[in-house]
């Protein structure tokens, strides 16, 4: 039993993550942590991408279950779960079966090496970027099956624009992956790395994030990867594989209930992974805010203060809006619940104040809230931007990304080869 | 980290290989043979991972079950599949195919018996936290010629393609 804690507490002291220092407890936990987060995300997402498309187009969005429609999600969830399950007589019933496990899986199973920071990551692989590149770009396999089994029209053709545009935006991704992996290099030894943590680590040693790295070729490289990873996860203004006034649903328009929730889960934790993708690649990973300029212990105390500044806010926000309630007793419920979901975030903010626990955890709030800005400018696309035709989506693919991609890439290798040879 | 359950892993995964392989010779759809294929693929992609490859299986899993398999699927899924359900499946050449099986079955048997002297059993040299640097340095380094040959038989092979595929150039 003792050996067992002692297991369970040497990792706790550890800086390695849980794969690379080979501990099987730890490693259960954080796949399970992950798991969890992920879900949690995709349905505070929901709700979110509703209230705010809600907003910019001047509607008040979900505003019946719950204070502020907060329950929409939990409600949508549940109706999911118990509508009626349909196959369609004609299907192809295995591959039917199978797609929306395919989807998730390659979904979620990238999460493995997304790195929340130095020791929050399941595990470090050598491959780590190619791995979450490889695995991602199986889903379009779970896309394709989904569209041919449903043996219609509309999920074929759906599932056509959708693999089509995917495969394509997959090169000017790459290529402008390997323009961000080509300035890992720049170190004394002059070897790059592949790992997910490697790279943000060489960003940490060479003072920069790689977005303002020779500027203004890290942005550009940046810049196609952003556009790509919209194309790449099929959301507007690339959604034609979905375009509701064309092909009612795309490839999923046959799925309904509780399979028709995985396609959603996997899109939503899609998202999340092509994000932090970005975010580690270019934005720094879980490294603070001017890590270099802004050093020395006055401004490392007070960067980890924000974690809990930022949860004391939102509690405070809900504090105030449970004020607002209307005061008519059949809000009673409701006016409680909030105030209680105030209290519990107000708590999680005081926990974040012990040094001990934000020295711990802060990295993980910078990754995250590095990709809730992507997670906002996702829905800011959706809001904002007319859908692309067909033809004019693949001409930007192949024809502006692809060669800005191949551009940056030769510019960013010459560059690269001046400063090692000075 | 130390493997651990190592042949249990290989036998695994090499039955899963071949279940593969059998199902993507007798299946008679074949978008059924295709995703056959494409779990023999995973497969291969995971021993190579056991063989301390990380590098290889990730590009397996990236070029083939990912990028080839998809365009296979792509052009499976709009043949129509009712017709080539009807076609004959094996053909009857079947003197020709005993001669190459009963070759490949010889070469097999001599590779089995004869295994440890053609290849013999050497300890691991090369740690698996650098495969991909290594890979590289040899690539670009002893191998840069043969490397370069290959991109331009791929280049020559894309020209081909749009030559073909375009009627006014």
């Amino acid at each position: 039993m003792n050996a067992l804690i002692q297991y369970i507490e040497s990792y706790l002291t550890s800086d390695k993550t849980p794969g690379a220092a080979g501990n099987m407890f730890w490693a259960f936990v954080y796949i399970m942590l992950v798991f969890t987060g992920l879900s949690v995300a995709v349905i505070a997402m929901n709700w979110l991408e509703r209230k705010i498309l809600a907003h910019m187009q001047v509607r008040l969005g979900p505003m019946r279950v719950g204070p502020h429609g907060l329950l929409q999600p939990i409600a949508d969830a549940l109706k999911l779960l118990l509508k009626e399950d349909i196959m369609p007589a004609e299907a192809d019933s295995l591959v039917f079966w199978a797609a929306p496990f395919i989807v998730v899986l390659a979904a979620f199973s990238v999460f493995v090496v997304v790195p929340f920071g130095p020791q929050h990551a399941i595990t470090d692989m050598n491959i780590g970027i190619l791995f979450m590149l490889g695995v991602s770009s199986l889903s379009v396999l779970g896309i394709v099956m989904a569209g041919w089994a449903s043996n219609s029209h509309y999920p074929l053709i759906g599932a056509l624009r959708s693999s089509a545009q995917m495969v394509s935006y997959e090169v000017a991704m790459g290529l402008a992956v390997v323009s961000a992996i080509l300035m890992t290099s720049l170190n004394a030894s002059g070897t790059g790395t592949l790992s997910m943590i490697g790279i943000v680590e060489a960003q940490k040693a060479q003072g920069e994030w790689f977005v303002f790295k020779f500027f203004p070729l890290g942005l550009i490289a940046f810049f196609i990867f952003a556009v790509a990873m919209v194309a790449e996860t099929n959301r507007a203004p690339f959604d034609l594989a979905e375009a509701e006034s064309e092909l009612t649903a795309g490839f999923h328009t046959e799925y309904s209930g509780f399979r028709w929730s995985l396609f959603f889960l996997a899109e939503y934790s899609a998202m999340i992974a092509v994000s932090s993708i970005a975010v580690t690649l270019w934005l720094g990973g879980w490294l603070r805010p001017f890590p270099n300029w802004l050093s020395g212990p006055a401004w490392s105390a007070i960067f980890s203060y924000v974690p809990g500044v930022t949860f004391l806010f939102f509690a405070a926000i809900c504090f105030y809006n449970t004020a607002r309630m209307p005061k008519h007793p059949y809000f009673r419920i409701q006016t409680l619940g909030l105030g209680a979901f105030g209290a519990v975030l107000g708590l999680i903010g005081l926990i974040l104040f012990i040094p001990a626990v934000s020295f711990r955890i802060q990295d993980i709030f910078w990754f995250s809230a590095k990709v809730a800005g992507f997670m906002y400018l996702y829905i800011w696309y959706r809001g904002t931007f007319p859908r692309y035709r067909f033809d004019q989506l693949m001409k930007m693919g192949w024809k502006v990304l692809l060669p800005m991609g191949l551009g940056v890439l030769i510019l960013t290798a010459g560059v690269a080869l001046l400063q090692i040879k000075s | 980290m130390t493997p651990v359950a190592t042949p249990f892993f290989f036998y695994l995964l090499s039955a899963i290989m071949l279940a593969g392989g059998i199902l993507v010779i007798t299946r008679k759809n074949a978008v059924h043979s295709a995703l056959a294929l494409i779990v023999t693929l995973l497969a291969q992609a995971a021993i190579y991972l056991m063989l301390y490859a990380p590098f290889v299986a990730g590009v397996q899993i990236i070029l083939y079950a990912g990028g080839i398999m998809v365009l296979f699927l792509f052009v499976i899924m709009l043949v129509n599949i009712d017709r080539t359900m009807k076609e004959r499946q094996f053909n009857s050449q079947w003197i020709i195919g005993l001669i190459a099986a009963t070759a490949l079955g010889g070469l097999f048997i001599a590779v089995y018996t004869k295994g440890p002297n053609i290849f013999p059993a050497q300890p691991l040299t090369i740690a698996e936290a650098d495969n991909t640097q290594r890979i590289a340095s040899l690539l670009y380094g002893q191998y840069m010629f043969s490397f370069e040959i290959a991109s331009l038989l791929l280049l020559v092979a894309i020209i081909g393609a749009v030559v073909m595929a375009k009627k006014r150039i």
